[in-house]
């Protein structure tokens, strides 16, 4: 302020000291002149301005903005194509594990039902020749039987032979031995 | 610089001279002068800044390009901010303002130059295109309605004459204060500057213990100077916040 103050005096001094010279921002003459350069230059300047210089800053920052949000959609959609891809990826590896699963599964069902059938088929073959030995068992003990009546029989006669002296007939012997086989 | 009186006279740096051939138009000196010649200087630093220098519309700007592209989105906030979208028709001209007044403010401190803007005619000019477009654009948008600006709503019937007085009598003292805020503060700093400029040569030529003291003055003359930076951009941006304020009037003149 102060020194606006001296400013001020001291322009004021001068003005007097040189006496004609006018204060230039007064001087009414020179009002023309530059009012027709700032028109000039204004308006220059304003036709710069507004038909090449805004329009193309306006347009820079558009494409700017523009080229920003394509590489963020794009950087997105990257994003959800990863992710899609390790879905699948995870999706595959169960596929996979659940079908090494299953085959390890069939395997093993046919190894048992295998060995399943094999036992089934050796059991039926000891089963039939349980039966065959059975069979001939019964046949070799019927066998031994009937020599057993026949011997039964023949002692039968000797004994009583021996201890009537006569010879029994056949049909009470056989009745006998009968009686007391039963 | 020097007077006939032999001192430093801070009012010669105001001085508008012809340069080259006289040029009369209709009795009017029409001739080219150094302020001309600094308006001119101006607009070809605003080209070299936003029309040069976005060029190449590169997506990663150089330095120019940065500069010029903060200057528009600097300017194109404060004009959506204070007018609202519709107002960013006016962009053109509060960026012209701007770019225009600020380029020849700070082009003006650097010592030996002219200030172009320290001359009342041209701010005056400045406020005159501001006021008419707003008179203008104000009628034929909204026809009589832009009256309407000077009955506020709201005020009780009574107070009503003296306010709409109040309110002419400040729409029409807007481009005068508009245009004597830019021009003081342009021509009182640069007086301020050589006077100081002034003391140090006062000091240097009285010799003994008052040389000693000369520093003191070229001290000032820093301090005055960032100051001075500071006003040269405070100014334009001023000067354009309050186009767009007036602006902002003609766009909505209900209140």
């Amino acid at each position: 302020m102060l020194s606006l103050l001296i400013g001020t005096a001291h322009a004021a001094e001068t003005a007097v000291a040189e006496g004609a010279v006018k204060f230039p921002p007064f001087d009414a003459t020179t009002f023309a002149g530059q009012i027709f350069w700032l028109a000039i230059t204004f308006g220059f300047l304003y036709y710069l301005m507004s038909k090449i210089a805004l329009p193309r800053v306006s347009e820079i920052l558009e494409t700017r903005e523009g080229k920003i949000d394509g590489d963020l959609q794009t950087a997105s959609a990257m994003q959800e194509k990863a992710k899609a891809a390790g879905e699948a990826y995870e999706k595959l590896l169960a596929d996979a594990r659940a079908g090494a699963q299953a085959t390890a599964q069939k395997a093993r069902d046919a190894a048992n039902s295998a060995a399943e059938a094999k036992r089934k088929e050796v059991e039926a073959e000891t089963a039939r020749k349980i039966a065959a030995s059975e069979v001939s068992i019964a046949a070799a003990r019927d066998k031994a039987m009937t020599n057993v009546a026949g011997i039964a029989s023949d002692t039968a006669v000797d004994i009583v032979k021996r201890i009537t002296g006569i010879a029994p007939k056949a049909d009470d012997l056989k009745r006998a031995i009968e009686a007391a086989k039963a | 610089m020097a007077s006939a009186s032999g001192g430093i006279d801070p009012i010669h740096q105001f001085q508008i001279s012809r340069i080259g051939p006289s040029i009369h138009f209709f009795g009017n000196d029409i001739s080219l002068t150094n302020s001309a010649l600094f308006m001119i200087i101006a607009v070809g630093i605003i080209y070299w800044l936003m029309v040069y220098g976005t060029k190449s519309k590169a997506l990663v700007p150089g330095r120019l390009q940065s500069a010029a592209e903060m200057l528009y989105e600097f300017m194109a906030d404060t004009v959506r901010s204070t007018t609202g979208k519709e107002g960013l028709k006016f962009l053109p001209l509060v960026f012209s303002l701007f770019i225009f007044v600020l380029i020849c403010n700070l082009v003006g401190l650097i010592p030996g130059t002219f200030t172009v803007t320290s001359h009342i005619v041209v701010t005056f000019m400045f406020a005159m295109l501001v006021i008419g477009t707003v008179i203008i654009y104000g009628f034929m948008k909204h026809g009589t309605h832009f009256l309407g600006l000077f009955v506020p709503s709201g005020v009780p019937k009574p107070l009503l004459p003296f306010i709409s007085i109040i309110e002419i009598v400040s729409f029409v003292s807007r481009p005068i204060s508009l245009s004597m805020r830019l021009f003081a503060n342009m021509l009182a700093g640069h007086i301020a500057l050589k006077v100081f400029a002034g003391f140090i040569v006062l000091m240097l030529g009285a010799g003994g213990a008052v040389l000693a003291l000369s520093p003191l003055p070229l001290a000032m003359i820093v301090a005055l100077y960032a100051l001075e930076l500071l006003v040269a951009c405070l100014q334009a941006y001023v000067f354009s916040i309050l186009t767009c304020i007036y602006l902002n009037d003609a766009l909505h003149p209900g209140h």
